[in-house]
């Protein structure tokens, strides 16, 4: 495996993510956009200065028009973003929907939609839950019957996210192809039948219900192989989950620094509370579970950049680990603030109720040990 | 790259044609190891023959300078040697705390004539050494350490005791910690010197322990002579290799969570708890725990690679050695519960009839592994280092 320690570039594109995310506001901004009830849940201007820099296209390659980085990098990024609560679709528009297309696109539907995805002028938003999907990605209701020369798709797809302001969507429906039928479809914001609704979830983020009645596509919009949908999409999946450990990682790594601080500045007894070794032990040990998450993510990524053997092994590893090490350190900052965490005034909750979000995209930890048991063989 | 695949072909074919038939599949065997010295108790004549053949090549202390014995190797090459010998199961071919602890502290701190008088010996597993450092009234708060030296001439002489002195009755040479300035704050007054174990006055007693074993033991000196240029560093100034070495001790009983050579916590859990139809560990439970071992021993490598990785960049290693310490041992400690738990009651054997040999071994290890968290600083002790010299928490 490549090595684990930043290269100066990338540690340049972090340090770039990171002023880029702090110059807007950083959390300030997310709780302004909650206040102000914003319909996108995020700054279409940070968006278009993501554009500008090209990030809307790292993990794509050259060829489609990407800067032809991998996921060693696109971690980077979400990681800023995760220290910032900046909520950008990076994820579910880039890495994921992005990524999707690319993969498994053919050249039409590419040429048609990742010109404008990079430039940040249009947006797709992958709909893949439905309410009784929990984390399995062939656990779809949502049907497509042949129709003429095209598909007639309904069903009912929730947390889409950013669904809101999208301009198409990648849909995952069941047809009667295939193993399992899975088949996915690029669907346009504008099609008849489709009604999107925004959905309000725990981290004020743009969130949305899509429903689809009888929405009637051309064969043109089938993604990929009729019937052979789960395999790129598990992919997809894959990449997007990495990018979250990414966030994941930048949001711990902040809410513990903000706790230290707080450790090294509250008094009680007469004494800062940081003297008190019930509370420094804690604290160490969550130093040591954001460490190795660390270690978790750069490797999942380089794994999946380097296409190795272990990739989803690792991957699953990664998530397992950031999404318990992100609700104990969440859970233990707001202990360890005290009384003030429970304000709304203070950033403590705002951190708290993303970290539930992240725990729950892409299978929580319990979730990933299974995967992880079940790709061991044991 | 290229170097080091054509480096792995070239220490694969010195493991086929140097390693006895003999040692290979020995790697978790105690018996197989060698910690060599004048007393060198080979169980196994084999291991002779390992570490000679290995310390002609320089690959007993592979990363060590080949003026000293060692074969200069990166710490990427030593890596593969090391994959290419546990490829065949084979025990290292030299163990003990002079390849792990003094050898790389003289390294670092020693002069040219210690390093010229002391490692060549350590290489070639002629001389075997041991540890003064805790004493009765010195444990976690080892620098109120009170086993005194003061000086005569060309030499110091030594009053005092140690305990937990691994492998003091098998060892050669000591080095030690002694209070050669009791008038000053008590980090300030502490020498790192090197005794020789036959000096008249000193005196070794096992201590036996729970497992039934004696690997630790009391060492005492009466009037004990050693000369002034066995000083490791300045007078007065031991705290500081004390210190250094025991970063050495940290990542080397760390080391231990990795998992390594040893049994395979699924095929063991497997053949005692049983498959399912589906050929998934027959008890969830049990299942769920040998998960979460495995992923924490992942991730623990990779934390561990991406220290080295960090080295090998340049990075300045810091106190990080108490987070390997801490978590190493933590899940060295929870894989050997977990394994009585996968054996049940074949996990209760002592001795004699009744238990596999394996499983009578389980019995010793999970005991002698209780000690994981206090040898080399208690877990409590490295959670306190973290939080005062990484987070910068108050005292």
């Amino acid at each position: 495996m490549a090595s684990l320690v930043l290269t100066a570039p990338q540690e340049m594109l972090a340090r770039t993510a990171a002023e880029l995310v702090s110059k807007h506001g950083g959390v300030d901004r997310q709780r302004r956009l909650r206040d102000e009830g914003a319909e996108l849940g995020y700054s279409p201007e940070v968006w278009a200065e993501m554009a500008d820099l090209g990030w809307l296209g790292i993990p794509l390659s050259e060829e489609h028009g990407g800067l032809g980085m991998g996921m060693a990098e696109t971690v980077l990024i979400t990681e800023a973003m995760g220290r910032g609560l900046a909520p950008e679709p990076f994820v579910s528009a880039v890495v994921f929907a992005g990524g999707l297309l690319a993969d498994a696109g053919s050249a039409e539907q590419r040429a048609a939609w990742l010109p404008p995805l990079i430039d940040g002028e249009k947006r797709l938003a992958p709909a893949l839950l439905e309410a009784g999907s929990r984390y399995g990605l062939d656990r779809v209701e949502t049907q497509a019957r042949t129709n003429g020369d095209g598909w007639s798709l309904s069903g009912e797809k929730v947390q889409v996210v950013g669904g809101v302001g999208a301009d198409g969507f990648l849909i995952a429906a069941r047809t009667e192809y295939g193993d399992n039928g899975l088949t996915l479809f690029l669907v346009p914001a504008e099609a008849n039948g489709l009604e999107v609704v925004a959905q309000g979830r725990v981290d004020s983020r743009n969130s949305a219900i899509v429903r689809l009645s009888a929405v009637h596509v051309a064969a043109g919009a089938v993604l990929g192989a009729v019937g052979g949908g789960l395999e790129p999409l598990g992919r997809a999946v894959d990449r997007a989950t990495v990018a979250v450990c990414g966030e994941m990682l930048g949001l711990m790594t902040e809410a513990f620094e903000r706790t230290i601080e707080y450790l090294k500045s509250r008094s009680q007894f007469g004494v800062l509370i940081g003297t008190f070794q019930a509370l420094k032990h804690r604290a160490a040990r969550m130093f040591v579970e954001i460490e190795l998450s660390r270690s978790t993510v750069m490797a999942a990524a380089r794994a999946l950049d380097e296409g190795s053997d272990d990739a989803e092994l690792q991957v699953s590893n990664a998530k397992a680990r950031c999404s318990d090490a992100l609700i104990l350190v969440t859970n233990e900052a707001l202990q360890m603030h005290g009384g003030i965490g429970m304000t709304d005034e203070h950033d403590i909750g705002l951190f708290m109720k993303r970290a539930r979000a992240l725990e729950f995209a892409f299978g929580d930890a319990a979730f990933h040990r299974q995967r992880f048991a079940r790709l061991r063989g044991f | 790259m290229s170097d080091l695949s054509a480096f792995r072909e070239e220490a694969r074919t010195w493991v086929e044609a140097n390693a006895p038939e003999f040692l290979r599949g020995k790697a978790s065997d105690p018996n197989a190891w060698a910690a060599g010295g004048r007393k060198a108790p080979f169980i196994y004549p084999e291991s002779r023959d390992w570490l000679l053949a290995a310390a002609d090549r320089g690959f007993s202390v592979p990363t060590w300078p080949t003026e000293y014995g060692g074969a200069g190797l990166s710490r990427d090459e030593a890596l593969v040697l090391h994959e290419e010998i546990g490829r065949l199961a084979l025990p290292m071919p030299l163990t003990g705390f002079g390849y792990s602890m003094i050898g790389p502290t003289l390294l670092d701190h020693g002069t040219e004539a210690q390093r010229a008088e002391h490692l060549p010996k350590i290489a070639r597993g002629e001389i075997r050494w041991c540890q003064g450092y805790s004493e009765p009234n010195a444990g976690s708060d080892l620098a109120s350490l009170a086993t005194s030296a003061v000086r005569d001439g060309d030499f110091y002489v030594i009053n005092g005791q140690k305990i937990w002195t691994s492998g003091a009755d098998q060892a050669d040479w000591i080095f030690m910690l002694v209070r050669t300035n009791p008038d000053v704050k008590k980090q300030r007054g502490i020498t790192f010197i090197l005794v020789d174990m036959e000096s008249p006055g000193v005196e070794v007693r096992p201590i036996r322990l729970i497992s039934g074993a004696s690997p630790f033991c009391e060492t005492f000196f009466h009037n004990v002579r050693t000369p002034v240029h066995q000083v490791i560093g300045e007078v007065n100034s031991g705290w500081t290799v004390a210190k250094a070495l025991l970063g050495h001790e940290r990542t080397s009983i760390g080391g231990m969570g990795r998992g390594g050579a040893r049994a395979s916590l699924p095929g063991l859990a497997r053949d005692y708890v049983g498959v399912d139809e589906n050929g998934r560990i027959d008890d969830p439970a049990i299942r769920e725990r040998v998960t979460q071992c495995e992923m924490d021993a992942m991730s623990y490598g990779l934390t561990i690679k991406r220290h080295g990785d960090g080295l090998e960049a340049g990075h300045k290693p810091g106190p990080e050695s108490s987070m390997f310490k801490y978590y190493g041992t933590e899940l060295n400690m929870r894989r050997e519960e977990l394994m009585l738990s996968i054996r049940g009651p074949q996990a209760l054997g002592w001795e004699g009839e009744g238990f596999e040999p394996a499983e009578l071994n389980q019995t010793r290890t999970w005991l002698r592994s209780r000690a994981n968290s206090i040898e080399g600083g208690t877990s409590e002790i490295q959670l306190n280092i973290i939080a005062k010299r990484v987070l910068g928490l108050p005292d």
